[in-house]
């Protein structure tokens, strides 16, 4: 099988975490527990202080993690590296380290770049630069059209067998339905899923926020929330039609969760992603004018919240995507509607789900280890699990800490995030990717 | 009040009624043979225009200068600001000068805000894209109140290009504020969704205008307009141009400017005696003197006028 995943070399852990509460939803695994990594595998797990001190080595690095949770580490499938063209915003060294300080053992980045993923050199360039510097196994996704220009087919099959995922013009929506056809037609050729950031630019216009209540106040063009509906709508009846494996990228209001619910029901081979900031926050933030709350999907209104959170509950939507989109800060610091969309996110992605919707009680935190480690199974890759002789891909959390977001700045090179200056639950101490720690919180080790 | 005016959501009732009370000072001073006041003698006030303007520009400088102020007027043409730089830069450029207020008129929602994020000056929203115009709302409530007193149990519609108006969403805010009733209408494409969230009603006809004390009639900003939003100007004309056949007697007529004659008003109407075109413009220098002076000297101070 072609390899999909690139990563640095890194060598692979042994360690040994006692005492943690271990929760893995797809295992079953929930309780304290000890896990002995070994190579970069998990070796032992134990009922917890059950491994014996004499059958250890003795410089085995032990952390004791008493009161806090080990899960499975999480899957990002929609991150924004930068790479190649915008490495003031981010390049892949800072944003893999940003998804490796947010938990993460796994993201996939998209094409939308400078120039886009729409050749096999380019992909195999950034292929080679990922083993130099991705600090977490990193996949990518190709455009669909040249230039994501929505005229003409990438190269999508030696796009594929080159390492691409699937392929998505995401930042840009494919208007033209004969042109989304004509993909899926090939993806029976080429394979990979086909990725949708679903807008209709006709009924979107000059829109820079959601349009409502606070879009009528602040008098900012609105994004209505049916330039998104009705894409998913519409290309949920072409992906039914020609049985084609469809993801709808950052899911954003009730309609659209309504028409992935219906194709979905219908038997079409299509899936769906949620952000945090969509399922946290709403229009209200933009009344700041803060161009940290603006993004593509806008923040909708609290009814679309409402209709996301239930969407991710009930499985309709299957994972959680950050979109983690950063900008330099002259390019926000702008008047609102000049600014760039998009926001950060992987540093923020579990403190923000878990102190908003698990923390009051809204969302089971099983629930949302499932959808948080769910996205890369969409594309084929392994899902992350705890289990012995499996490779160590794990994350440790301490769910009684909080952190203000940037107050100690950020591991991406970007600030755009969306929470910065909240202060969110949970604090990632330690990740474990592949087999190898990625990133450690924490400093003080017993022994 | 805040050390800024960039929205009228600054200002309660009580600070409304304050500048106004001070404005009222401010125009005695105009009708006089020398219009000045020492009050801020050696301070210097930046206007920074982004955007076209007669009337806000010139009266902004107008109040300024009968203030003794020293003006800086820029505008974005002929300016750095035409070879790219950005607003950051262009504000801690003008800072260097030290300037006690900054005017600015910006084409985008939320520019005076974020001016105000980076400069020590006092900063004075002139219009920023179709957000707010809060000196307009000011002097608007000025103009009806020195004709009718009070605005409390006013009927108030405001008719025409709600969607792209800053001074519509000012407007109805210290309208409302002031104890009046807001009503907006005008083509559906021209009302914002959700408009009702304001406290406003929202009509998509003038067949109830009889009920307006006061209609407030927009201009259809073409220049804001990147499709069309009327079949034509024509077709727009015939349906909500306000003209002596839709006004029934006792109605006002108020107008921000610059007007588009034959379209959202009939001439005859523009020169007649129940419009408040002229008090608008007029009392737009006495309330500009009243908002410098209440945030460059404050409110502490006499209203007493030298």
């Amino acid at each position: 099988m072609t390899q999909k995943l690139f990563h640095r070399p890194a060598p692979g852990a042994d360690l040994l975490i006692r005492n943690a509460h271990v929760l893995d939803p797809r295992t079953g695994i929930d309780g304290a527990h000890d896990i002995l990594i070994r190579g970069g595998k998990v070796a032992e797990l134990g009922a917890a202080r059950a491994l014996s001190a004499e059958s250890l080595p003795p410089a085995l690095q032990t952390i004791d993690a008493t009161g806090k949770h080990v899960f499975p580490a999480f899957v990002d499938p929609h991150v924004h590296l930068r790479a190649p063209g915008q490495e003031h915003k981010e390049n892949l060294d800072t944003g893999t380290a940003a998804a490796a300080a947010g938990g993460f053992c796994q993201v996939i980045a998209m094409p939308n770049t400078s120039p886009v993923i729409d050749a096999v050199t380019v992909l195999r360039s950034l292929v080679t630069v990922a083993g130099q510097q991705a600090h977490v196994p990193t996949g990518f996704l190709a455009s669909i059209t040249v230039g994501s220009q929505g005229s003409d087919l990438s190269p999508m099959a030696a796009l594929a067998d080159a390492g691409a995922l699937g392929f998505t013009d995401d930042g840009k929506p494919l208007t033209s339905a004969g042109m989304l056809r004509k993909a899926l037609q090939y993806q029976r050729l080429a394979g990979g899923v086909v990725a949708l950031h679903e807008e209709d630019p006709a009924l979107s216009g000059a829109g820079v926020m959601h349009e409502g209540a606070v879009s009528a106040r602040l008098g900012v063009a609105g994004i209505p929330s049916i330039s998104e509906s009705t894409m998913v709508a519409r290309d949920g009846a072409i992906a039914n039609y020609e049985d084609a494996r469809m993801h709808f990228q950052h899911l954003s209001c009730v309609e659209s969760v309504e028409a992935l619910a219906y194709w979905r029901g219908a038997g079409a081979r299509v899936s769906g992603e949620a952000t945090p900031h969509h399922l946290t926050l709403t229009e209200e933030a933009v009344r700041s004018l803060d161009t940290r709350f603006k993004m593509n999907p806008p923040l909708r209104a609290e009814s679309d919240r409402q209709a996301i959170i239930e969407g991710l509950r009930s499985g309709v939507i299957e994972c959680i995507a950050t979109d983690h989109a950063p900008h330099a800060r002259f390019e926000k610091e702008m008047p609102f509607e000049q600014a760039p969309m998009g926001t950060t996110g992987l540093e923020t992605s579990f403190a923000a789900v878990y102190t908003e919707l698990v923390k009051p009680g809204i969302l089971p935190l099983g629930l949302v280890i499932e959808r948080m480690t769910a996205g890369g199974a969409l594309y084929g890759l392994p899902t992350p699990k705890i289990e012995v002789d499996l490779e160590a891909n794990i994350v440790l959390i301490d769910l009684e800490a909080s952190f203000k977001v940037g107050q100690h700045g950020y591991v991406s090179r970007s600030e755009n995030c969306c929470f910065h200056g909240r202060t969110l639950a949970g604090v990632v101490e330690l990740t474990v990717a592949a087999g190898a720690v990625v990133h450690e919180k924490v400093k003080e080790r017993d022994r | 009040m805040t050390h800024h005016l960039i929205s009228i959501e600054d200002v309660d009732r009580d600070g409304i009624e304050r500048i106004l009370f001070r404005a009222q000072s401010f125009a005695e001073v105009s009708g006089r043979e020398i219009k000045k006041v020492p009050a801020l003698r050696g301070r210097t006030v930046v206007n920074l225009f982004y955007e076209a303007s007669t009337r806000t520009s010139s009266s902004f400088e107008l109040a300024a200068t009968r203030l003794s102020a020293d003006v800086i007027n820029i505008r974005a043409s002929g300016s750095s600001i035409e070879k790219g730089e950005s607003l950051r830069d262009t504000v801690q450029t003008l800072t260097a000068y030290e300037p006690a207020a900054i005017v600015i008129r910006s084409p985008y929602a939320g520019a005076a805000a974020l001016v105000a994020q980076w400069t020590d000056a006092a900063v004075v929203n002139a219009g920023d894209g179709k957000h707010e115009h809060p000196t307009q709302a000011l002097l608007d409530v000025f103009t009806l109140q020195s004709r009718l007193g009070k605005l409390d149990g006013l009927n108030i519609w405001i008719v025409g290009d709600v969607l792209h108006s800053r001074v519509a969403r000012s407007g109805i805010s210290a309208f409302q504020k002031m104890g009046a009733k807001v009503t907006v209408a005008g083509p559906p494409t021209l009302l914002p969704r959700q408009i009702e969230a304001l406290g406003c009603e929202a009509k998509p006809t003038l067949d109830e205008i009889a009920q307006a004390d006061v209609v407030y009639v927009l201009r259809m900003q073409h220049e804001r307009m990147q499709e069309a939003f009327v079949p034509s100007l024509g077709e727009y004309a015939a349906r909500y141009q306000i003209n002596h056949e839709r006004l029934r007697p006792g109605q006002l007529v108020m107008h921000p400017g610059p007007v588009n004659r034959g379209v959202e008003l009939s001439a005859d109407v523009i020169d007649s005696e129940v419009a408040l075109i002229g008090d608008q413009v007029r009392a737009g220098v006495a309330v500009r003197m009243a908002v410098l002076y209440e945030l460059l000297v404050g409110s502490a101070a006499p209203v007493a006028v030298p």
